[in-house]
């Protein structure tokens, strides 16, 4: 079987590993130039999780942690697909989601935050994408909340995404920002991507992914490496 | 069609009940862990365990490390690997540093092989944490592999003196693998 390399990483898109602006990167960014390797088996192969390693309510974060009824806040739906940088989609790849409640508020020992938690809320979730590179999550918009990075700093409404494509060298972690959001242009980790590419990690509000009467839709797609065009010896 | 990557962004410090929410206790079934040996996978069992460092020395106690590895056989579980079917060790394991008392991150995995009949036995880590705005690859290599990684072409691509970065110190059955974010010690990490 061929080996058909990834193309790279694109650091136009991703972040600097130090962006003093969220002060955290200063003394945890790595700093020495990357070393380059020759993508081997190591490289394009990657842990394969099938449907069977999702649970039937894993893709529903409105069901998947009730105690005694609904969670609060705004019930959405949040759909996309994973493509690659040639607009394949990506079926079958795992995705992972954490998010705060509706409060602002996430369910870590860590975060202190003076907002409710909700006992009918934990904001995880994972799905696996479908033949198109289709997921589907349900969930409660997140709210915003404070964060020590600086003065009257918060962060945007968010929900973490991870993922995995098609080899470990196509991980990739991010965040999904909503429309219209004006904490967006105060954030640095939003910011921490140039202007071109940040906005691909805001979703669209979509009236086609509404459901009536039951929850508003936002569209988020995911784009992963893609392959180089020649496989390489093997 | 030419799209644009999604950018990268911190896992942040609340990834605990998403990613690895068995080790932090929290009421979500966990799809990895830190155990990648099963009764009846071969090879040698073995320990991997070390702290992330950050620049000012300190250990970091809410990072994230993945692990990807072949079998005692050099083989992978992944179709792209032609060896593949014939293994049943999955090869992926995930830790926080957070429940630790000396923030650690461990893994109980077994030896991998040689791969591809070229490289020595590695195993390939991704390192995320709060503060890494993209995560980094690096490999963890074995002391007591010297010959093999004296031939590994990719130990061979690093300049001499940084290579001691990328090789776990055997104790026995356990290895030591720190990860220095930054400072002399700044561990090598791969454009992968």
């Amino acid at each position: 079987m061929s080996l058909t390399p990834f193309k790279s990483r694109d650091f136009k898109s991703h972040p600097a590993f130090i962006h003093p602006a969220y002060t955290s990167t200063v003394l945890r960014g790595q700093t020495r130039p990357l070393v380059a390797i020759k993508p081997s088996l190591s490289e394009l192969t990657g842990p394969v999780y099938g449907h069977d390693a999702v649970g039937e309510l894993d893709h529903d974060l409105t069901k998947n942690s009730i105690v005694d009824g609904p969670p609060i806040g705004e019930r959405i739906v949040v759909t996309g697909r994973v493509l690659d940088e040639d607009g394949r989609p990506q079926p079958d790849t795992l995705l992972e989601i954490w998010q705060a409640n509706a409060c602002g508020r996430y369910v870590h020992e860590a975060d202190q935050h003076e907002a409710p938690l909700d006992g009918n809320f934990l904001g995880a979730g994972r799905c696996v994408t479908d033949a198109d590179g289709r997921y589907r999550f349900y969930t409660i918009k997140p709210g915003a909340y404070p964060w020590p990075n600086h003065a009257n700093a918060w962060r945007p409404n968010h929900i973490h995404f991870s993922l995995f494509g098609a080899s470990f060298a196509t991980r990739l972690v991010t965040q999904m920002y909503f429309p219209g959001d004006p904490l967006l242009d105060l954030d640095p980790i939003y910011k921490s991507s140039p202007p071109g590419y940040r906005e691909l990690m805001v979703s669209q509000f979509s009236l086609d992914d509404t459901e009536e009467g039951f929850a508003l839709g936002y569209n988020f797609d995911l784009i992963l490496r893609g392959r180089n065009a020649t496989p390489m010896e093997n | 069609m030419a799209l644009k990557q999604t950018p990268s962004q911190t896992v942040g410090p609340y990834f605990a009940y998403g990613l690895t929410p068995g080790q932090y206790g929290y009421p979500f079934r966990e799809l990895v862990a830190n155990n990648l040996v099963a009764a009846d996978t071969e090879g040698a069992r073995i320990r991997i365990e070390g702290c992330v460092y950050d620049g000012a020395g300190d250990k970091v106690p809410d990072a994230m490390i993945e692990i990807w590895q072949a079998d005692a056989q050099g083989r992978y579980a992944h179709p792209a690997d032609p060896r593949s079917s014939n293994s049943s060790f999955k090869g992926f394991g995930r830790f926080g540093t957070g429940t630790d008392p000396d923030n650690r991150f461990i893994f109980e995995t077994i030896k991998p092989g040689s791969i591809d009949g070229a490289q020595a036995p590695h195993i390939s880590v991704i390192v995320m944490m709060r503060g890494l705005l993209t995560h980094t690859f690096t490999r963890i290599y074995f002391s007591d592999e010297a010959e093999a990684n004296q031939a590994d072409p990719v130990l061979n691509s690093v300049e001499e003196s940084r290579r001691p970065t990328l090789i776990a110190t055997a104790d026995g059955a356990v290895y030591r693998f720190d990860i220095h974010m930054q400072g002399d010690q700044e561990t090598v990490f791969f454009d992968v």
